[in-house]
């Protein structure tokens, strides 16, 4: 499993993808960062970043990695390995390389001009951001058996998940605005994985505003550390379920 | 005029050489506060050792110094209030003032003064009273450097310092928690207060009504239960004060009911839920105040007008300006934005387009509290810019004409 993992790596270091993405992060950060003197701005814009081009890059990469080693998939899985051990060596390869990128390109620069609360909340959020995607880019490529649908449907769910899935929640905010809403809330934004790593950084960054609000589930939500762990837990059902699923169609995958 | 010179001197005379020192200490023939006052007469000093005293509301009804050597206590021991002063002229310097009674029919407080003029009060300690320092009718009196720390029991609370149709009333240097609300003000005219902190206070921190011409000057209140009220008063100054971490949902770092001709500047609002909120106020000055990461930078309600907010900071608050339906003669200038996105072509330091700070997101939050949830998304920041190109739902008499591309330096 490692051992497939460690070639994985090797060979994505070596292409120019994953490079122009590191030094493309790199420099948003940079730029953020050299531009502004107020620290907690510049957090504001990473974060918007973080929220749209991480996730994108994520699941589209991972997708095309994983129908471009297609053959390679074929040669492993004529050998006396296990299925299981080859998704999941492909998972840790392709996600920690993509963590390595978003390392250098976010977690370097953020640790150097804004190393706080919030600043390491951003970090974290990155990282199981890029995992969830990572996760659903390998249930994308599971279920789809040719590249182009694969990476097709890679982009559908990366748009859904950035911008229609907000879109409805607040179609829907209008239109139920007579109910008392404030559980269906939580209950929705546990349902898109960007909406859990915003929820994160606003705990942050906007904590004032939160706390504004009367509805004692929503108080007890943002004030203590029940919104936090919440999401944090969400999160890793967003890494963990999509992979379980992934594994399970790859099993019994006629390839 | 001579004659009339020696008959006031004859007059004055024994009573300069009379003032004498009383010494009050545990074990001796005067151990109490109250035997010294009626050994007393008006002018003479009494000097209270350490210890601990047992003063069931003592009554000062004489013109004295009384001055407390390290800290001694008075304690009421829930029975009473501790000090009473009907007398002008008295300063009161240097006690432990603990312990008063508790009660809904009467304001029992640790220091009570009541039509009286010229009372210095300084550097106590008030602990566990019901009301600490209550002033009612007075004037000319000077609050100094006392510590007032109450039971933070909800239901039976006092104010910390409390005044009551007072006039000219200098409260400065005090700290005050704990208690209903730190300072507590109706029909206290012309007072000056400065350099106090109030915190962690049940209700609010500061609190005023029907108090004109009052100066507040270089306080800070933090942390209160509901922030910071002030209400029906005109002509206040609230300069350079710090307002900071007021968090809830009716919480504000300043509450303006119908406030008129004030002038609130230097101040610097800290992470509140709402920096500013104002009702039925007007002719307000708002100038060289910084909002910094606040929920709302302020709430300016449809029945305010004429008033002028220049030349301050916005910077780092999830919502600059909300209203809840039109505003008029609401005027913006000069000031700091740090959500504005325009240009400066000539380099003259003001942006070459207005800014307008009500976000449709903000009027949208206005209608649908639920959908705070949405903060800092995709959607949101896309309508945001959509609405900013081309207004059409956000008010378009708010905004600002020249926003500084700066921040102002203090």
């Amino acid at each position: 499993m490692l051992k497939i993992a460690k070639y994985i790596i090797f060979d994505i270091i070596r292409s120019k993808v994953l490079l122009a993405y590191t030094l493309l992060l790199l420099a948003i950060s940079l730029t953020i960062f050299m531009s502004d003197a107020d620290v907690t701005k510049g957090l504001v814009s990473i974060t918007t970043v973080i929220l749209i081009i991480v996730p994108l890059v994520s699941i589209v990469y991972a997708t095309t990695y994983y129908f471009n080693a297609a053959e390679f998939t074929e040669m492993l899985v004529s050998q006396p390995i296990s299925r299981r051990n080859i998704l999941l060596g492909k998972f840790i390869g392709i996600s920690s390389s993509i963590l390595l990128a978003f390392i250098i390109g976010v977690c370097i620069p953020v640790c150097l001009f804004a190393f706080s609360a919030t600043g390491i909340t951003l970090m974290v959020s990155g990282y199981l951001l890029t995992l969830s995607f990572v996760s659903l880019a390998f249930l994308t490529s599971t279920i789809t058996h040719d590249k182009a649908k694969g990476i097709g449907l890679a982009l559908m769910l990366w748009f859904y998940f950035s911008i229609i899935f907000d879109g409805l929640v607040l179609l829907f905010l209008y239109t139920f605005a007579d109910y008392p809403l404030e559980k269906a809330m939580i209950v929705l934004t546990a349902l898109n994985p960007i909406d859990l790593a915003r929820i994160l950084i606003l705990l942050q960054l906007d904590i004032s505003a939160l706390m504004g609000y009367t509805g004692a589930l929503y108080q007890q939500f943002f004030g203590s550390g029940s919104g936090i762990i919440f999401s944090l837990l969400m999160q890793l059902v967003w890494i963990l379920v999509p992979l379980f699923f992934a594994l399970r169609i790859f099993k019994k995958k006629d390839l | 005029m001579r004659t009339l010179l020696l008959m006031f001197s004859g007059l004055l005379l024994p009573l300069i050489l009379a003032a004498r020192t009383i010494l009050v200490a545990p074990g001796t023939p005067v151990s109490s506060l109250r035997q010294a006052v009626m050994l007393s007469q008006n002018g003479d000093t009494i000097r209270v050792k350490k210890g601990v005293y047992i003063s069931l509301n003592t009554l000062i009804d004489k013109s004295l110094t009384i001055l407390g050597e390290g800290q001694p206590v008075l304690d009421a021991r829930f029975r009473e209030e501790v000090l009473t002063i009907t007398a002008s002229h008295v300063k009161l310097d240097g006690f432990t003032v603990v312990n008063t009674k508790t009660g809904s029919m009467r304001d029992f407080a640790a220091i009570r003064l009541s039509n009286v003029e010229q009372v210095t009060i300084s550097n106590n300690i008030l602990r566990n009273n019901f009301f600490g320092i209550y002033l009612s009718n007075c004037r000319f009196i000077k609050v100094l450097n006392n510590r007032i720390t109450g039971s933070n029991d909800i239901e039976n609370s006092g104010n910390g310092i409390h005044l009551w149709k007072c006039k000219e009333v200098l409260i400065r240097g005090n700290y005050v928690t704990k208690h209903r609300d730190g300072i507590y003000f109706e029909f206290a005219k012309k007072c000056l207060i400065e350099n106090n902190l109030s915190e962690k206070n049940i209700r609010y921190g500061l609190h005023f009504m029907f108090s004109d011409d009052d100066t507040y000057r270089h306080n800070t209140f933090k942390n209160n239960g509901s922030g910071v009220s002030v209400m029906y008063t005109r002509r206040i100054a609230m300069l350079d004060n710090t307002f900071i971490e007021n968090w809830g949902s009716t919480i504000y770092g300043v509450l303006l009911k119908e406030i008129t001709d004030a002038r609130i500047e230097g101040n610097r609002f800290i992470r509140n839920t709402t920096g500013i909120y104002m009702e039925n106020s007007d002719r307000i000055t708002i100038k060289h105040n910084d909002f910094i990461s606040n929920g709302w930078a302020m709430r300016v309600l449809a029945s305010c007008s004429k008033n002028n907010f220049t030349q301050n900071n916005y910077k780092g608050n999830s919502f600059d300006v909300t209203t809840n339906g039109t505003l008029k003669e609401i005027y913006f200038n000069d000031n700091y934005w740090d959500k504005y996105e325009g240009y400066d072509l000539n380099r003259d330091g003001t942006g070459d387009i207005p800014y307008r700070p009500i976000s449709l997101y903000a009027q949208i939050i206005e209608q649908n509290p639920q959908s705070v949830m949405l903060m800092r998304s995709f959607i949101v920041n896309l309508i945001d810019k959509v609405e900013r190109a081309i207004p059409s739902v956000t008010p378009e008499s708010v905004k600002d004409e020249k926003p500084r591309m700066k921040p102002w330096k203090r």
